[in-house]
């Protein structure tokens, strides 16, 4: 079933046979792109980061109303006290990260050879927390999206660039493609059916954003959630609508897949947090 | 795949022939009851929780459907097997394997009574 629609999306971006299993990650990466540039011609490449709004002009004029008093800014603020209040040992998230933790989100997620495994940037929050004598946080929303979202902010305009630096790594990256094209639930559906074959369609009143620039802007302010939620809190939710028993937050599971989606954004910039309905 | 619109207000045009006058009552009685099922096809096709077909589909009557389907008109016409329709609705992965439509009886989203009514609904649109 992967491989079909591997295949369906290869032949829509030029012709050639591809199994997801033995396409090199660059070529997944490049016929990924091309075929949502080809899809969506009228959108300028980085406009792929603001999701639906890319591709609707009408609800796009409203968004970006809502943009003008973004409904996160409290967040940040909240996010950036947070920061930098000390941890009881006296150090703080600064001391955990390179450049004080300012700036560096494209950084995530990464390849830990050492550790063989996927390092997210909630993780390395929470793990910074741990090493320092606190307790972690909760990964879907609360103070660490906050943190998250001022840490991201800072990060604003840098560019993402995942890369994947050995087999142990390529492997994570080969799990998570799998996750993305793997029907699941009792819809029997993949994220790739909705995100890559069905992008710009709608579904029932929603339409589906192309799954180019899914990872850039969070954490998220989402109107119906009334509040900030994580990259994998999203996950859950799309995992849920087709019935499917969702992975737990910081997941292996979801690691990976978000090395992958992350993977197939390289090129656009952070521009998170963001607003969507 | 995709079909004009004008087909969609054509099938608006498609009646349900109930009443005749030449009809006996056992067979007025018949009519009722298909009657009574298609209204219950009807339902069970447009409630979120069970066939969600307006999800994908426009439908006839439905509000706000979405498009990554084709609309569900002429259907006599499309199947003239009404069997191969109810077969569509079980599992669609059968004719197209790569088909996002959800597998109706194979994965127990609707019970098979609930899809035979269904199947009465959409084969009068
Ligand atoms: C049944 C259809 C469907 C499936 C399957 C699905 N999603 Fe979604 N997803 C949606 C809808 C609808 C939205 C909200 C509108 C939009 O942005 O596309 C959404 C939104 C998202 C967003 C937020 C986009 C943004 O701009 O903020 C992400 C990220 C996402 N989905 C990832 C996934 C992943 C990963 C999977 C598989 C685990 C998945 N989706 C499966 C329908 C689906
Ligand atoms: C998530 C999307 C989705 C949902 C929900 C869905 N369908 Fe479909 N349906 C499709 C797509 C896409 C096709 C096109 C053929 C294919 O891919 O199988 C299709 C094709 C069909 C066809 C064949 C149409 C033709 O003219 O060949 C019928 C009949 C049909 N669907 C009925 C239904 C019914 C009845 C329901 C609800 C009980 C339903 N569908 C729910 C996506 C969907």
């Amino acid at each position: 079933m992967r491989k079909l629609l591997a295949l369906t999306f290869s032949l829509a971006i030029g012709g050639f046979v591809m199994g997801p299993a033995q396409a090199d990650p660059a070529d997944d990466l490049a016929a990924f792109q091309n075929y949502f540039k080809q899809k969506f011609p009228e959108v300028p490449f980085q406009d792929f980061a603001n999701g639906v709004y890319a591709i609707d002009p009408a609800s796009r004029a409203q968004w970006e109303a809502i943009e003008e008093f973004p409904p996160y800014e409290i967040a940040i603020e909240e996010g950036e006290r947070l920061f930098n209040i000390p941890f009881k040992n006296g150090k703080t998230y600064a001391d955990c990260f390179e450049n004080g933790g300012i700036g560096i989100a494209q950084n995530y997620p990464y390849f830990d050879d050492e550790r063989k495994e996927v390092i997210t940037l909630p993780l390395a929050i929470n793990e910074c927390r741990v090493q320092n004598g606190e307790k972690p946080l909760p990964y879907k929303k609360g103070k660490l999206a906050s943190i998250l979202a001022y840490m991201v902010y800072t990060s604003r305009g840098n560019v993402i660039d995942v890369k994947i630096p050995s087999l142990s790594a390529r492997d994570a990256y080969e799990k998570g493609k799998q996750s993305y094209y793997a029907r699941r639930g009792q819809l029997n559906m993949a994220c790739a059916h909705c995100h890559v074959d069905n992008a710009g369609r709608r579904i029932r009143a929603d339409l589906l954003s192309p799954a180019l620039g899914h990872v850039t802007h969070f954490p998220v302010y989402r109107s119906k959630w009334g509040e900030l939620g994580t990259l994998h809190r999203r996950f859950a939710g799309c995992n849920k609508q087709v019935r499917a028993k969702p992975f737990k937050a910081q997941s292996e599971e979801y690691r990976n897949l978000e090395y992958f989606l992350t993977y197939m954004s390289n090129g656009l910039e952070i521009n998170g947090p963001g607003a969507r309905k | 795949m995709r079909m004009p619109k004008t087909l969609i207000s054509a099938a608006s045009a498609v009646v349900i022939v109930l009443g005749g006058g030449s009809m006996t009552a056992a067979q007025a009685a018949e009519g009722e009851d298909q009657a009574r099922i298609i209204q219950e096809g009807k339902k069970i096709a447009f409630h979120r929780k069970k066939g969600n077909c307006l999800a994908c589909h426009a439908i006839e009557g439905g509000r706000l459907p979405g498009n990554i389907g084709p609309p569900l008109v002429n259907m006599k016409e499309r199947f003239p097997d009404k069997a191969k329709l109810r077969a569509q609705i079980w599992d669609a992965t059968v004719n197209n394997p790569n088909t996002i439509m959800p597998p109706f009886g194979k994965h127990g989203i609707l019970t098979e009574q609930e899809i035979d009514k269904v199947v009465e609904f959409i084969y009068s649109l």
